[in-house]
């Protein structure tokens, strides 16, 4: 599996992905690949608060439905609203098309914490979820 | 008309699904299965009497089907129910075990069946009494204090037990927001937590699946109200630190609740009390036998400790010194009502009935034979199938099907089940990729020894045939359906064409 090494990663499987002010936020192939097929992915509205920690959003699957954690707090600066319409997109593309918001941080200091590519590698090949 | 067949392991033969049409795409107009009596009273026209706007000229689009037509209709479905009735049932988590035809003759005796809530207290000493010895039978049964029957679901039972133990902290002056639960708990029980305005945390467990108490230890503070656990546990072991983490919690001032999901491994052999729970809830249709329903009618009984029982809902079920039985109101610290009435009544017969039916020494055969045929199976399965937790079991074990070079997956497992005549046990959860069998107290030794011979011939497919898994069910009226277009694009309604 191919783990993009221009981005951070959270144990619980989103990516934080820099662009310009503001962080990229999506989930990992092996996250999508253990959901199998995306029937709904849940966001918040543009300018709602997100808190460190915390979930912003929901994932469902045919299978399980999935909290989306934000590893930053700040708030939703843009939606990727061609989810609500094809959540198998997720499936197909989840590193690029299929980016679910973009934050603007008020504070960058929860990224130290996270996972570069290669410890989040071990972390899936360690199967933990 | 052509009916396509397959024939199954068995022999049976299955009509497929679209020989049967809808009951809205079959009969023809005029047709009817009904006959009115003339009407002895005047007809009013309704656009006079409510208004032209009111009536629709067109008339309801509703089958028009006689009536050998719809008797063979709805017997032809009824026929294809998989039901514990009919089949082998080993849905993990949720206890489908047999329900006693005697429980459904008890409840339709017409001094229960035909009573109504407002009939005078003298008339309905019965009922009252029945109810009065279920609760003291679920009070030996727990060891606690006092157990109310109001609750009409196990997850409305949680609620109550969690609204007691508010009312408790906030009669100490104390407002306590965190709830904890393991990470292996139910979904109703971070779900009670919000309800009941309480934020739900965490507990982590170990590779053992049993809580982690350095975790739980770092968790527990002044700030929580309760730890809710469910033990034996979802993944099918019991956790024997159950008195430590009662101290723990205790330690901290906050109460123990016991989700009693999995009581049919523990009636009998342990009483909650005596491993320091606070406060818990029976799920009636897993423990004792009463129907699951289709969400409903249901019943959860709460038990509560000496020092909750203030607060538990009004009324109760009392039997006065004179020795009639009725209402007690008067409890001013009680959280007050939580159901109308007193509950689900036929639910609570049911259950009396599978309690006094079998007896102290039966209640204990149930725990012991459920545990004894959970862990049977695990035991004739593992040479073949990754358990992830060691043995022994208590009424239920997960087990994760991997095979080397193989995509089979645990759904394929559970479809092919279905051509042997055996429902599949609950899939993906508590853990990935998982399945989840609970094989219940009511199953013979053959019946569990067909379930090993059907798990062990899917062993050898997956190995040289995986094509036959994957493609499975072969005798079912419906193959594979296409779940992910049923979640993406739902059709819920049928329209004429």
């Amino acid at each position: 599996m191919k783990i993009p090494t221009d981005r951070k990663y959270l144990a619980t499987h989103e990516w934080f992905k820099p662009e310009g002010d503001l962080l990229v936020v999506g989930i990992s192939q092996f996250a999508a690949d253990e959901l199998t097929d995306i029937t709904f992915v849940d966001l918040p509205a543009v300018g709602t608060k997100v808190q460190a920690g915390k979930a912003f959003g929901e994932i469902e699957s045919v299978k399980a439905t999935a909290e989306l954690i934000s590893a930053v707090s700040g708030a939703v600066a843009e939606i990727n609203a061609a989810l609500a319409d094809a959540p198998e997109l997720v499936n197909g593309d989840p590193f690029h098309k299929a980016w679910m918001v973009k934050i603007k941080p008020g504070d960058r200091s929860g990224l130290d914490a996270l996972m570069d590519a290669a410890a989040y590698e071990s972390h899936c090949a360690a199967g933990a979820h | 008309m052509a009916t396509n067949t397959t024939a199954s392991p068995t022999g049976t033969r299955l009509p497929r699904d679209e020989d049967h049409p809808l009951i809205f795409e079959r009969g023809a107009a005029g047709a009817s299965a009904a006959w009115l009596p003339p009407s002895d009273v005047p007809c009013v026209d309704p656009a006079f009497a409510f208004g032209e706007d009111a009536v629709d000229t067109a008339g309801p689009e509703i089958p028009e089907i006689g009536e050998m037509d719809l008797v063979r209709h709805y017997t032809r479905l009824a026929q294809r129910l998989f039901s514990v009735d009919a089949n082998f049932y080993p849905l993990g988590s949720c206890t489908m075990k047999y329900n006693p035809r005697v429980n459904e003759r008890a409840a339709a005796m017409p001094g229960f069946a035909r009573l109504h809530p407002y009939q005078d207290e003298a008339d309905v000493q019965g009922i009252l009494e029945l109810f009065h010895r279920l609760r003291l039978a679920l009070q030996e049964i727990s060891g606690l204090a006092e157990v109310t029957l109001q609750p009409a679901a196990g997850a409305q039972g949680e609620m109550t037990g969690l609204m007691i133990i508010n009312a408790y902290h906030r009669s100490r002056g104390e407002n306590r927001v965190k709830v904890l639960t393991p990470d292996s708990a139910h979904g109703t029980n971070p779900a009670t937590c919000t309800i009941c305005g309480r934020q739900a945390c965490t507990v982590k467990s170990g590779a053992d699946g049993r809580v982690d108490l350095k975790d739980l230890r770092d968790q527990v503070d002044e700030q929580t109200a309760a730890l809710m656990i469910t033990n034996p546990n979802t993944v099918g072991v019991f956790d024997e630190q159950i008195a430590e983490i009662a101290k723990i919690v205790h330690a901290r001032g906050a109460q123990l609740y016991l989700d009693g999901a999995n009581m049919n491994a523990l009636l009998g052999i342990a009483k909650p009390a005596s491993f320091g729970v606070d406060a818990m809830h029976f799920n009636t249709h897993k423990t004792f036998s009463t129907p699951h329903g289709g969400g409903g009618p249901g019943a959860g009984p709460v038990g509560v400790a000496e020092h909750l029982r203030p607060f538990l809902p009004v009324p109760q079920i009392v039997r006065r010194e004179n020795g009639t039985y009725g209402w007690d109101e008067d409890r001013p610290k009680s959280i007050g009502k939580v159901r109308s009435f007193y509950g689900q009544s036929g639910v609570l017969v049911r259950a009396y009935t599978y309690i006094r039916a079998l007896g102290g020494d039966g209640l204990r055969d149930v725990a012991e034979k459920a545990v004894l045929s959970a862990n049977y199976l695990a035991a004739r399965l593992r040479h073949r199938f990754e358990m992830p937790f060691p043995p022994p079991y208590a009424h239920e074990f997960i087990m994760v099907p991997r095979f080397a070079g193989s995509d089979v997956t645990e759904t394929d497992i559970a479809k092919r089940l279905i051509d042997f005549g055996i429902h599949p046990p609950t899939m993906s959860w508590p853990i990935h990729h998982c399945l989840m069998v609970e094989p219940t107290e009511t199953e013979s030794l053959d019946t569990l020894d067909r379930f090993v011979a059907a798990m062990l011939t899917i062993a050898d497919e997956i190995e040289n045939d995986p094509e036959r898994v994957r493609t499975a069910p072969h005798t079912q009226p419906v193959r594979r359906v296409d779940e992910v277009s049923a979640a993406r694009k739902p059709n819920v309604r049928w329209r004429p064409q």
